[in-house]
């Protein structure tokens, strides 16, 4: 039946085509032409009123301008930081979750883990404040407890900062460490005990390369949210907060310059996707499973 | 170390510490703001003045303006239902289309479609906000300077907001649709379509009560993604503010309790949506 095979060749190409629109919409529409244009305004200049022209101008002006670069720096530094923290203090959490607590008591501890998340962050930002700040809890604490004379102001430190940030990334550590830990077969632990390994050699030669995966699928996304963090180092961190993201929120939207904040997008969106590529490339992970991983 | 190797008492002395430890570190804040949504004192702070619910209840315009009198607080509640409402329906209806097309279809450069779509959770927030501004009033530019059309959807402004959280937000529901979808043993559908039914009865038969769960679960996420977006939405926003960009600028300002008594109706929402999800999945599982 040429005709029916016709019909069905053509029915089946519809279909792709009708599945095909929306992903095409939604990718090209929101995201490729939408990062092309910011593209094109980094790359020019204003010459007169709404004339332009082709330049470097915006990208010198970050190099040549310290405060600007001097915050980039700082962004990266400090997100790098907070990284590494929030590793540190997801690492025993998830083994005790993935190895020491059974059953239910593994399976609550992670969803006790997990609630403080299903929060939104301007909630808990607000309960740092309320912890930090000068009229708050932690300071009355510490005089009543006579550690000072007088309430000293934690918030708008770079400390402070740290800690909100590191507050708000545990989730995405906890839960692929979770997950590369609870395939690790505690037998070979065992066995590497019985041949003499003590904790920290069991640790550096199984424990670690065996979550690697984990380690960098949480480590990358951790770093990308910090980097693009905004809520959390300007409420915490105040006027000193000094963050890229307020930097480019400040250039489009309070001094209407989109050039130079393009620029300042670009660099940011380049320094995040060097990253999470070379977190891929160390660990020899592909982007897709990373993503599916958390 | 594993419960099956010998652990030294001080060790479990320390992990049970630990654990403590962090427990308090998670939920301090939180508790934090439910108790001082219920002091009876114009600032969220110590000592505790004693228990109220004006934060809740008070109607003093002049004094205490609780949660349920205050309209600009009531309305950015209602603009961030009503933005997470679209979003969600955007994202999980191209979210299930993006699914068949990566499972069920075969195309040129599919790979790199599939990658493509990965990028929306690799961009931050804040750069996806100024790309769509930058592209979205360039559009508005153009509409009104070769058709004299002012596109003013084009503009800052709600539907700006919905399509800037949707953009990374399918994405998120693409990802979970698919896992499920992928799973499915299609000999279900040609035992059906041997036995005479249609593509559209074996499609709203089996194949998608097959995915209700990770439909449900992906628009219960999306919801709350995009409920508490803030990144995106910042530089999206224009006259109507939704709930989070409204209590970060009173945050800025130093506010009252009245942001205390709204996280802790936030916190509960965000219980019940949750407890609701486990609830499904364990009975999905059993």
């Amino acid at each position: 039946m040429p005709e029916g095979a016709a019909a069905s060749a053509w029915y089946r190409r519809l279909t792709l085509a009708l599945l095909l629109a929306p992903a095409l919409l939604w990718l090209f529409g929101l995201i490729v032409l939408p990062h092309l244009e910011l593209a094109v305004l980094s790359f020019r200049e204003r010459v007169a009123p709404r004339e332009y022209q082709a330049s470097l101008a915006q990208y010198h002006a970050f190099f040549s301008e310290p405060l600007y670069w001097h915050v980039f720096a700082r962004t990266a530094l400090l997100s790098a930081l907070a990284t590494a923290l929030t590793l540190l203090l997801a690492f025993p959490i998830a083994w005790i979750i993935a190895k020491l607590a059974r059953g239910r008591m593994s399976a609550l501890l992670l969803v006790v883990c997990l609630i403080p998340f299903w929060v939104s962050e301007t909630v808990r930002t607000l309960g740092w404040m309320i912890l930090l700040r000068e009229s708050g809890v932690l300071p009355a604490l510490l005089v009543h407890l006579g550690l000072t004379a007088q309430p000293v102001e934690l918030l708008y430190h770079d400390a402070t900062i740290l800690v909100g940030l590191v507050y708000t990334s545990l989730l995405f550590m906890v839960v692929p460490l979770v997950g590369s830990l609870e395939s690790l077969d505690n037998s070979l632990i065992e066995a590497a005990y019985d041949l003499g390994g003590e904790g920290w050699s069991i640790l550096r030669t199984i424990v670690i390369p065996h979550a690697a995966p984990g380690i960098t699928a949480g480590c990358i996304v951790v770093f990308m949210l910090t980097l693009g963090n905004y809520l959390t180092p300007t409420l915490l961190g105040g006027k000193n907060s000094l963050w890229f993201t307020e930097q480019i929120y400040a250039q489009f939207i309070t001094r209407f310059n989109w050039e130079q904040g393009a620029a300042f997008g670009f660099l940011l969106l380049a320094l995040s996707t060097a990253m999470v590529w070379l977190g891929l490339a160390l660990s020899g992970q592909r982007f897709g499973d990373v993503m599916r991983r958390v | 170390m594993i419960p099956s190797l010998p652990r030294p008492a001080w060790l479990r002395a320390a992990t049970a510490f630990y654990a403590g430890a962090f427990l308090i570190f998670l939920f301090l804040p939180l508790a934090v703001v439910a108790v001082f949504a219920f002091n009876d004192a114009p600032y969220p702070a110590p000592p505790w003045h004693g228990f109220t619910l004006d934060w809740f209840l008070g109607n003093d315009p002049n004094g205490r303006l609780g949660l349920f009198h205050d309209a600009e607080l009531l309305g950015s509640i209602w603009t961030s239902c009503l933005v997470a409402l679209w979003v969600t329906a955007l994202s999980v209806t191209v979210g299930t289309a993006n699914a068949f097309l990566l499972e069920r279809q075969k195309f040129p450069a599919k790979g790199v479609l599939s990658m493509l779509m990965l990028t929306p959770l690799v961009i931050p927030g804040v750069i996806l906000g100024i790309s769509i501004l930058a592209f979205a009033s360039r559009l508005a530019d153009l509409c009104a300077d070769l058709f004299g059309v002012h596109a003013d959807f084009l503009r800052p402004g709600l539907p700006l907001v919905v399509l800037g959280q949707f953009a990374f937000i399918a994405a998120i529901a693409t990802l979970t649709i698919s896992a499920r979808l992928k799973r499915f043993d299609r000999s279900l559908e040609e035992a059906a379509l041997n036995l005479g039914a249609s593509h559209a009865a074996v499609l709203t038969t089996i194949t998608l009560p097959y995915l209700r769960p990770a439909l449900a679960g992906s628009a219960a996420i999306a919801f709350l993604m995009s409920f508490e977006n803030f990144n995106t939405t910042l530089m999206l926003v224009g006259a109507d503010a939704p709930l989070t960009i409204m209590m970060y600028g009173r945050m800025r300002e130093g506010a009252t309790p009245v942001l205390n008594a709204v996280s802790l109706f936030l916190m509960s929402a965000s219980a019940i949506l949750a407890l609701t999800l486990l609830r499904r999945r364990r009975n999905a599982s059993d």
